[in-house]
């Protein structure tokens, strides 16, 4: 395998990695400071944890078990919905066909639906603790729950789409390992940014990230759909860094044709 | 049992959102260009040239409608 081919897949997994823990870490801020840092956090650990085994649960035994060829077809058209679908998104948003992902809306969405949660848990919790003093254990009990549960729904669904890139590239590559590695390094750096910074998430480029994400997933999916359908690339896998050049240039070309060609009616809110 | 149905289920859906989803021409997309690739086996600048450009021509079909509208009077 060409080194190229690996630098790639090692910034596609940890790009791909790094937006989508960053749409995490909004939900986990948000739960812990709405229902207390220790519940959001194992949440989040908890999380982090089931998204590992799955990595290893399905990226094992495709490696072992699945012909290369098949698997490449197999991986490789998952990879290009994946791509063409991130890479619409970019378009879209760039040509100001679409709003861009705002991390603070996110943020005081889920506060707000946290602390709507904890009025009705509290006045629930005060016509129990006026019958019985048993009432405010079980009420911090429920807090717990909630902020837990948040934490762990908002890692577990932004993490699934790191896992199907970091299995399909992994185990296309034989390199399930390394792209482990780097979805986990992103994951690791979010969180200290995160520590540091709070919740001053909006400040990353998140739909440049998520354009580089989308070429890069898109040019992968072609190139493996062809190797495993028997199609020669030429120069092999240098053939994958001419396919990111290529799709990089159809980012530009369609963005400049969406704005200026079909420029999006200013009132109107985004579609998807 | 129950617990089972409910699984699978939620499993079906997933993968029918990540597929399908709000974007059906992206999915048609990908099965053409496996189709188209399966056919072209062996053919090295014919496939190198047709998968790229196709995939970049459904994008652009997915994009177009996609695209904000303005109201209709």
């Amino acid at each position: 395998m060409h080194a190229s081919s690996t630098l790639i897949l090692v910034v596609a997994v940890f790009a791909a990695s790094l937006v989508e823990m960053v749409e995490a870490l909004t939900i986990v801020v948000a739960a812990g400071v709405s229902r207390g840092w220790r519940p959001a956090l194992e949440g989040a650990a908890a999380a982090l944890l089931v998204l590992g085994v799955l990595v290893l649960v399905v990226g094992v035994p495709l490696i072992r078990y699945i012909p290369l060829d098949a698997l490449r077809v197999v991986v490789g058209a998952l990879l290009l919905v994946l791509g063409l679908s991130w890479l619409r998104k970019a378009i879209l948003r760039a040509s100001g066909h679409k709003d861009p992902h705002d991390e603070d809306k996110i943020f005081a969405a889920t506060v707000a639906e946290l602390g709507a949660e904890d009025a009705s848990a509290g006045a629930a919790a005060m016509s129990v603790s006026a019958q019985s003093p048993a009432g405010t254990p079980a009420q911090s009990k429920k807090h717990d729950g909630v902020g837990f549960a948040v934490a762990f729904k908002g890692v577990f669904l932004e993490g699934t789409e790191v896992v199907l890139i970091v299995v399909s590239l992994g185990a296309a590559q034989h390199r399930l390992g390394l792209a482990a590695l780097a979805a986990l390094a992103a994951a690791v750096l979010v969180a200290v940014v995160g520590l540091l910074v709070a919740r001053q998430l909006s400040e990353v480029p998140e739909n440049t990230i998520k354009t580089v994400v989308g070429v890069m997933l898109t040019s992968f999916g072609v190139f493996w759909v062809g190797e495993g359908a028997g199609v020669h690339w030429p120069g092999s896998d240098l053939a994958i860094p001419v396919l990111v050049g290529f799709f990089v240039v159809v980012f530009f070309a369609f963005t400049a044709f969406m704005r200026t060609q079909l420029p999006a009616p200013a009132t109107e809110k985004a579609t998807s | 049992m129950k617990v089972i149905t409910r699984a699978v289920r939620a499993f079906g859906h997933f993968w029918w959102d990540f597929l399908v989803g709000d974007t059906p021409e992206l999915a048609v997309a990908t099965g053409a260009i496996v189709g188209l690739a399966f056919l072209l086996d062996g053919q090295r600048i014919v496939g190198a040239i047709l998968l790229p450009l196709m995939a970049a021509g459904f994008l652009f079909v997915s994009t177009y409608r996609g695209r904000r509208r303005a109201p209709r009077p």
